[in-house]
């Protein structure tokens, strides 16, 4: 099992998680975050107080099955990006385990 | 001297500050090379020679000074009204522009839009007899008891709130810049020109007889039709219907929403000049019919949609207040219950024609206003009763009312929505209206302003 783990625009979310549907992925975890790359951040300025921002992007988590890893990182990067700098980055790294709740199944049939 | 360096630098790059700057200097000029303000009419009776001339009563005064107060307070909240409305990454934007609106239009309306508005001119427009107020008469004709500056002030606050109604249509996706250039420009061309046609004495329809107590057409149906014009030439938000651009905060709404109805107390009440039994009629008829198309409003939502929901019950209490605003003053209560409940029928159902039609007047304003307005006007020549105001409309068997109210709202349509238009392309060609598609992602709070609305 491996975890997905993709900083994606907040614009590109709807495009992401429709194409998640369309490869038999639904089960995703959505969090507003702050950050940036390489690209800076936006200058805010308060009553002449600078301050330097961070840019709003979301992360998407997802755990998948090794079968399906390269099927999900592949519809995420084509869904997401648009080829200005800010599309974000995918990170995956190994799950030990993961357990359903509700039946305490576990492993890849909980997923 | 570095900062005076950097100033005058970013001057010279931006002629459009440059413009600014140099048209304040103007404005400040001429205010202290005017002889000093004019002593605005003290709350005396004039000589007892003059011919039956009425008295300036001071409890008018009062009530028109407090209403102009009560409308300003409505811009604010109309600010929080659309505020909540947007995404959390424009919200200041959408604050900033009905909140600069007070500002731009303070000042446009004392130098030159009462004057152009108001003043004599012709029956199509006023003059620049009265720039800077000077040599206005002690009183207005249309204000008889109360000082000048009263009434000028009061009109004022109706001048400052039409434009910021536009907002509405072209939320989130306009220029700081481009706002401020094509508000200046409406509010000179679009709203001046209709305030004089239907409020003037010697205005057109005024003349004609067209009736309109606080404003449904020349408020309501100019700002709805201007935004209807703009929210079609603006196209949509981009990723309008497929991203999520729900209200993101609707306390605001609804805060909103009250400070609209507590300050549209001074709008309709206000607009008898007086404080007599007719302001209280204007007083009782807006606050039942808002009443009723709140209900109205809920009502529909439950049959459609199986829940009434708070933004319905505050879009219908807008609503509400529209329709009744042209109709207070010349209807009675039955009719204000009328209206109210009829209304939230039409405006809920443009919102659906909107829906299907699939542009992207973003917050109703044409939904709501100029649906609304539209139908105030009319329904004022439905039922309006001699008793209150000395009119009577079709249902009380006057049905040439009606027909100076489509006259009227006819031609406030065409005229807003078709100087729109061309007022749309001068600034969208010059300085720009829309903003680039990376500043409306990143949100206009950032891109125009450089800063959030909430740091949690």
């Amino acid at each position: 099992m491996k975890k997905v783990e993709a900083i994606i625009r907040p614009s590109a979310l709807r495009a992401v998680l429709d194409g998640l549907k369309s490869v038999g992925y639904a089960g995703v975890t959505v969090a507003e975050v702050q950050g940036h790359g390489k690209q800076k951040g936006i200058t805010e300025s308060y009553r002449g107080q600078s301050v330097e921002g961070l840019l709003p992007k979301l992360i998407l988590t997802a755990v998948v099955s090794d079968k399906h890893l390269n099927k999900v990182v592949d519809i995420i990067v084509k869904q997401a990006r648009t080829g200005e700098i800010g599309d974000g980055k995918i990170f995956v790294s190994a799950v030990s385990n993961a357990i359903r709740i509700r039946t305490g199944e576990k492993g890849d049939k909980a997923i | 001297m570095k900062f005076l360096q950097d100033l005058f630098g970013s001057l010279k790059k931006k002629p459009v500050l440059l413009a600014l700057v140099g048209f304040s200097f103007l404005v400040a000029v001429s205010a202290m090379a005017q002889t000093a303000a004019p002593a605005a009419a003290p709350a005396a009776t004039p000589a007892p020679a003059a011919p039956a001339a009425p008295a300036i009563s001071a409890g008018d005064t009062a009530w028109l000074l407090a209403s102009s107060a009560l409308v300003l307070l409505m811009t604010p909240g109309l600010a929080f009204f659309y505020a909540g409305m947007v995404r959390r990454k424009n919200v200041m934007a959408t604050i900033m522009q009905s909140f600069f609106m007070i500002c731009l239009i303070s000042v446009q309306w004392v130098v030159f839009g009462y004057s152009w508005a108001f003043g004599d001119g012709n029956a199509w427009m006023g003059g620049m007899k009265w720039f800077m107020l000077d040599g206005m008469p002690d009183v207005s004709p249309l204000a008889p008891t109360v000082p000048h500056y009263a009434y000028m002030i009061f009109q004022a606050m109706f001048a400052i709130i039409t434009p910021a109604l536009i907002c509405g249509a072209y939320a989130e996706r306009v220029s700081f810049k481009g706002f401020v250039l094509f508000s200046l420009l409406w509010a000179t061309f679009v709203y001046d020109p209709v305030c004089h046609w239907v409020w003037s004495p010697n205005g057109y329809f005024c003349a004609l007889g067209a009736l309109d107590f606080a404003g449904g057409t020349v408020v309501h149906m100019t700002a709805g039709y201007s935004a209807l014009a703009l929210a079609l030439l603006l196209g949509t938000r981009k990723g309008y219907g497929k991203e999520n651009m729900a209200p993101h905060n609707l306390t605001l709404v609804l805060l909103g929403a009250s400070l609209l109805w507590f300050g549209w107390f001074g709008f309709n009440a206000g607009s008898a000049c007086a404080a007599n039994a007719l302001s209280c009629n204007a007083f009782v008829t807006t606050n039942t019919a808002t009443a009723m198309a709140a209900i109205s409003w809920c009502v529909i939502e439950l049959l459609h949609r199986g829940k009434a929901t708070t933004l319905g019950a505050a879009s219908g209490a807008v609503a509400g207040l529209v329709a009744i605003t042209p109709a207070c003053g010349f209807v009675n209560l039955s009719g204000s219950i009328w209206i109210g409940a009829l209304v939230s029928v039409f405006c809920y159902l443009a919102i659906q024609v909107k829906l299907k039609m699939g542009y992207d007047d973003s917050l109703d304003a044409f939904g709501v206003h100029g649906v609304g307005g539209t139908f105030g006007a009319i329904a004022t020549g439905l039922w309006a009763v001699k008793s209150v105001n000395g009119h009577d409309g079709l249902f009380a068997g006057n049905p040439a009312q009606l027909m100076i109210q489509v006259k009227t709202v006819l031609a406030t349509m065409i005229f807003s929505f078709v100087m729109t238009v061309v007022l749309y392309f001068l600034v969208e060609k010059t300085i720009g209206l829309r903003v680039n598609q990376k500043d409306e992602e990143l949100g206009l709070d950032l891109s125009q302003h450089g800063e959030e609305g909430y740091m949690i």
